[in-house]
């Protein structure tokens, strides 16, 4: 039986005289893994804000049957949040680190582990002011905080906007261990985030026009071995394909693994190249 | 109360490395050495010399710059982290707003009092190995001056920042508030209340009821105790209360007055929007 974990009743939220999220409703139930999709100005973020109980709003948002705004502790515990825009903040990573560590009742070890798997070292950058970190370092310093302390729901706006292949492929693993958990994806574009996900739900101007089930073969964990085969030699597609860790013998064809997750991101990089590719093979990591 | 520490702690972390305090710390430990080094301790007004003279020529200037610091690097801070995304990402952690709110002020008011009390409490020691007589109670009454004057405008500007969200808006309104109570002072318009014989109740409860004068009242109490280079209202202020009812007056009620306009802050900081 499905437990429900958010519950989003005739929502309604104003911003000058304009309606930003118009009447929404929305169940989410537990081991839901939504992506939540629009584009500017659909109400993802509102609705996201509403949910981490930043927002006064028409209606009701419930999570586990609590009230957000009113059980802030038992709520934003549960909750574990990276944003769209990194904070600008000053305070060096160590003060940060410790801050969100204890105000989220967890060990500074664990968020440090995930953050050397997703390749950020965070003794190396401990000193350093958050702000002066670079767009990936700030993202993998947020995933990891976000996946670091105990939280039954996920909310991610664009988690992979900032990251390498390597990294987003790491991350891809961890959301896969947490296939229990709950999680919220909000993206501009559903092929960035589908195959993390089990439903999509796209906004458009503060309504829901799509509330959908997805299915995916490939699971989140999922890899695919892949050959590139090009016509002739160009170093621009040589500097791209290495930056997937793709190995050549003959810089004519290219080798390489591929996260499941973001294979359409791998086929809209080589779509830049098209004139180029002369054979594409992909196959699933471990299957004939 | 852990999230009070803990947020206290942030504000600090962060106000520390901000350009603002770097000026503020440098402002205040120029003062003194600038003071000491202009020879100060050797001059003499209206009698008084040495390290008084010193902390009183110190308070005099910080009465006239702190209020305004205070209240502009507070919302610019506080306004500018809600518009830059500070404020959405800090508050989805688990931490009360209470905590979070008095927290902030909490380590606002470290960050703002340490520099100026260190500066005084240099000059104390300077005085201690110069062989200097220490003038204690002028050192505790201005340091409770400071606490007050810390306190009464981080207040105000906390509630100027819930109420004026935007960063421009909080700092037009904060200026307007100084320049407000700046014409409000003795020798301004109060000056001008008494000229037009405005009832003297009038007259005391404006400047009773505005920190800046209550600041220079009693910022000037010790070394001038018939309060001659101040205005009419002074005179008035002095037969009402007397020395030590106004000195006590001049610690209390700011702090009060700040308390409660951060009360009021965080009324409407917990009612509307947080990011």
């Amino acid at each position: 039986m499905t437990k429900t974990l958010i519950d989003v009743k005739d929502v309604t939220k104003v911003f000058k005289k304009q309606k930003t999220l118009d009447n929404l409703s929305l169940t989410i139930e537990l081991g839901d893994r939504i992506a939540l999709v629009g584009s500017n100005g659909a109400g993802k973020t509102t609705i996201i804000r509403c949910l981490l109980g930043e927002y006064t709003f028409d209606g009701e948002v419930l999570f586990d049957g609590m009230d957000p705004r009113k059980n802030r502790e038992d709520v934003l515990g549960r909750i574990g949040f990276v944003p769209q825009i990194p904070p600008p903040l000053r305070m060096p990573v160590h003060d940060l680190v410790n801050y969100v560590a204890k105000a989220c009742g967890t060990d500074t070890t664990q968020i440090s582990e995930i953050a050397t798997r997703m390749g950020l070292d965070i003794f190396e950058i401990e000193k350093k002011p958050f702000m002066k970190l670079s767009g990936g370092q700030k993202q993998k310093l947020l995933i990891a905080m976000a996946l670091g302390r105990p939280c039954d729901l996920l909310v991610f706006d664009e988690p992979t906007a900032n990251l390498d292949p390597a990294a987003r492929q790491v991350l891809f693993d961890l959301l896969a261990e947490r296939s229990d958990k709950s999680m919220i994806i909000s993206s501009h574009r559903l092929e960035e985030v589908a195959a993390l996900v089990n439903r999509v739900v796209e906004m458009d101007r503060g309504r829901i026009v799509l509330n959908d089930h997805v299915e995916d073969a490939v699971g989140t964990a999922g890899r695919l071995q892949c050959r590139v085969v090009i016509s002739k030699y160009v170093e621009a597609f040589e500097k791209t394909i290495s930056e997937w860790n793709f190995t050549s013998q003959d810089k004519m064809e290219w080798v390489g693994e591929v996260g499941g997750p973001d294979r359409l991101r791998f086929l809209g990089t080589l779509s830049r190249y098209v004139g180029l590719v002369k054979a594409v093979h992909m196959d699933e990591a471990g299957k004939a | 109360m852990a999230g009070l520490w803990l947020t206290a702690k942030l504000d600090i972390s962060e106000s520390l490395r901000a350009k603002w305090f770097f000026f503020y710390a440098l402002i205040f430990g120029g003062l003194v050495v600038g003071l000491l080094v202009f020879g100060v301790t050797e001059s003499r007004i209206m009698g008084i010399t040495g390290l008084s003279r010193l902390l009183v020529t110190f308070i005099q200037i910080t009465m006239a710059i702190l209020p305004i610091f205070v209240l502009l690097s507070t919302v610019r801070s506080l306004a500018g982290d809600r518009e830059a995304g500070v404020f959405e990402y800090l508050l989805a952690l688990p931490v009360t707003l209470g905590g979070w709110y008095w927290g902030k002020f909490l380590g606002r008011f470290i960050v703002v009092f340490l520099p100026v009390f260190i500066a005084m409490f240099g000059s104390v020691l300077y005085g201690l190995v110069a062989g200097l007589d220490i003038p204690w109670f002028h050192f505790i009454y201005y340091t409770l001056l400071v606490i007050s004057v810390s306190a009464c405008f981080l207040g105000i500007g906390f509630m100027t920042s819930s109420l004026a969200r935007s960063t421009d808006v909080s700092q037009a309104v904060a200026f307007l508030t100084w320049l407000l109570m700046l014409l409000f002072l003795d020798l301004i318009l109060l000056g001008s209340i008494i000229k037009a014989h405005a009832p003297p109740e009038t007259v005391i409860a404006i400047a009773l009821a505005n920190p800046l004068q209550t600041f220079r009242t009693a910022s000037m109490m010790l070394f001038d105790p018939e309060l001659i280079l101040l205005g009419p209202s002074a005179y008035v202020i002095l037969d009402t209360f007397g020395h030590a009812g106004y000195m006590a007056w001049s610690v209390l009620y700011p702090i009060v007055l700040g308390g409660l306009s951060a009360s009021v802050g965080f009324w409407v900081f917990r009612r509307g929007d947080l990011p």
